[in-house]
């Protein structure tokens, strides 16, 4: 099996300009995280395993360190407007204390990524995957034109924690300083304990119920401290770390794209399925390019599918019907809760009604596969 | 913690114990964490003929599917049908009950091969 040692990565790093660490680093490495390269930043992939993570969140709580991705600070006369420029979702009716999830697109309708804007009094938020933050910020500058607004990129002066599952929201109502379960789905309340100030978003990324937190760095590094020590006490090992690894099995599983697997600038909103997120009433970047994809209708869609057999199809693999290619898996994995082989692929719309047999050619083998509606899990309301 | 010395080691991170006519096939603890939670294994049929260097089954885990390389020459004499239905066993005793395969060889020369003390220098555990 080919890998990079970790001296070989210890070496890549210090030839490097160095990747980022979040301001939980040590917390990490202290709980026995697996630290890799992510998007510039050294991430816990995992501390006990990828699957007990998995699991732990589905039915108890479980807390993760999102620092990495991009919080961006829009403020000035015209933030509203430059945002109602840049972004697919219209804003015009977003209260203060509400988020919305949104795309960046290009004038093709390619996205640039997809992020959350959140309304606060005097500014707009938007937080945005790390991978892409530099290249928002390039996209930004490029048109700021004549609107009048300020941007600050206050990622590296903040922290980003999130925590999800069952039991998530109980435990934080105990543990906040203002209950968690008062704030309403993709709501956000700005709570302060002494001096710390930080808002906290009933939101998250795993199909479980749940925050995120955002905050100054000294606060959170405090906070952490604080949120174990009391997670521990009220109920011992309730709260356990979660890394990169399960973050993405969970999505997988909640039928949530992932930027660079499902989503990038080759794509378009309309074919992965989130037309809900793209205005049709507003003048935007790509707004004319997806008009026209849903006048004519995507020539591929984003789907679903469950694949027999244990092999996992990977991101790439070709999803075939009567020997002919008609898609390619964007995601797989062998599902820890529904215990089966799940994928996310483009198909071609045609061919991608729910129960819509196909096959799947992994590594040179056929597997059976099945289209089937999105999410593949969905919580017990 | 340091890699037992009573085997042989790859640079593709496999594990070979020489015993009798066979040898035992294994990957390295350096791998197992690599690769995180090992959900699968694609086994050779009992008998198939290996070549040394080429592969021989393949190794799934919740992150990414990796080949598993034949270290000799030989036939495939047992597969670890522990394994097979259990492959948690691989991340759980990589270098006891985890291992993978039997070759049955007439190799005897493993000069060219790390020895554990190599192979731990070569590739420490972070």
């Amino acid at each position: 099996m080919p890998y990079d040692s970790p001296r070989q990565r210890r070496n890549k790093l210090s030839q490097s300009t160095g990747l980022l660490r979040t301001c939980f680093y040590d917390f990490h490495v202290s709980r026995g995280a697996k630290m890799v390269d992510f998007a510039g930043w050294q991430m816990p992939l995992q501390y006990r395993g990828i699957i007990p993570e998995h699991q732990h969140t589905r039915t108890g709580a479980s807390i993760f360190d999102v620092s990495h991705m991009g919080r961006l600070i829009f403020s000035g006369p015209d933030a509203l407007n430059f945002l109602q420029h840049v972004l697919t979702r219209n804003l015009a009716g977003t209260a203060v204390g509400q988020s919305h999830y949104s795309l960046v697109c290009n004038e093709n309708g390619g996205i640039l990524d997809d992020v959350i804007v959140s309304r606060y009094e005097r500014h707009f938020l938007v937080v945005c995957n790390a991978s892409n933050r530099e290249k928002l910020l390039a996209w930004f500058a490029a048109h700021k034109g004549n609107y009048n607004f300020t941007l600050k990129d206050e990622t590296l002066q903040t922290a980003m924690i999130t925590v999800q599952g069952p039991k998530a929201i109980r435990l934080l109502d105990e543990l906040l300083p203002e209950p968690a379960s008062d704030i309403k789905h993709y709501h956000f309340a700005a709570q302060h304990y002494l001096i710390a100030q930080f808002s906290v978003f009933r939101s998250g990324y795993t199909g479980e119920d749940g925050v995120e937190i955002i905050c100054g760095i000294t606060a959170a590094k405090l906070g952490l401290n604080f949120l174990f020590k009391k997670g521990a006490d009220s109920s011992s090992e309730l709260l356990q770390p979660a890394g990169l690894g399960a973050r993405d099995t969970l999505r997988l599983e909640a039928g949530m794209p992932l930027y660079g697997n499902e989503l990038d600038e080759q794509t378009d909103p309309i074919s992965a399925g989130l037309g809900w997120a793209v205005a049709k009433d507003k003048e935007f970047i790509g707004s004319s390019a997806l008009s026209k994809i849903r006048e004519e209708g995507p020539r591929r869609r984003l789907v679903g599918l469950f694949v027999e057999g244990p092999r996992t199809a990977r991101h790439g693999t070709n999803v075939t019907l009567n020997g002919k290619i008609v898609g390619q898996v964007t995601s797989g994995v062998a599902s820890p809760t529904l215990g089966r082989q799940i994928a996310m692929a483009y198909v071609d719309a045609a061919h991608a009604a729910a129960k819509t047999p196909l096959n799947v050619d992994i590594r040179g083998n056929s597997a059976a596969a099945v289209v089937t509606d999105l999410p593949f899990y969905r919580r017990p309301q | 913690m340091p890699s037992p010395t009573d085997r042989y080691y790859t640079d593709t991170h496999e594990w070979f114990k020489p015993e009798g006519e066979n040898v035992t096939v294994g990957i390295t603890q350096f791998a197992v964490g690599e690769l995180s939670d090992i959900t699968y294994v694609e086994f050779p049929a009992p008998g198939k003929a290996l070549s040394a260097q080429k592969m021989f089954g393949e190794i799934e885990s919740v992150k990414a599917t990796n080949e598993l390389y034949a270290p000799v020459d030989g036939s495939v004499a047992e597969i670890n049908e522990g394994v097979k239905k259990d492959p948690s066993l691989v991340n759980q005793d990589p270098y006891g009950k985890g291992w993978l395969i039997k070759i049955k060889t007439a190799a005897k020369d493993f000069s060219s091969f790390l020895s554990a003390q190599q192979y731990d220098a070569k590739y420490p555990q972070s």
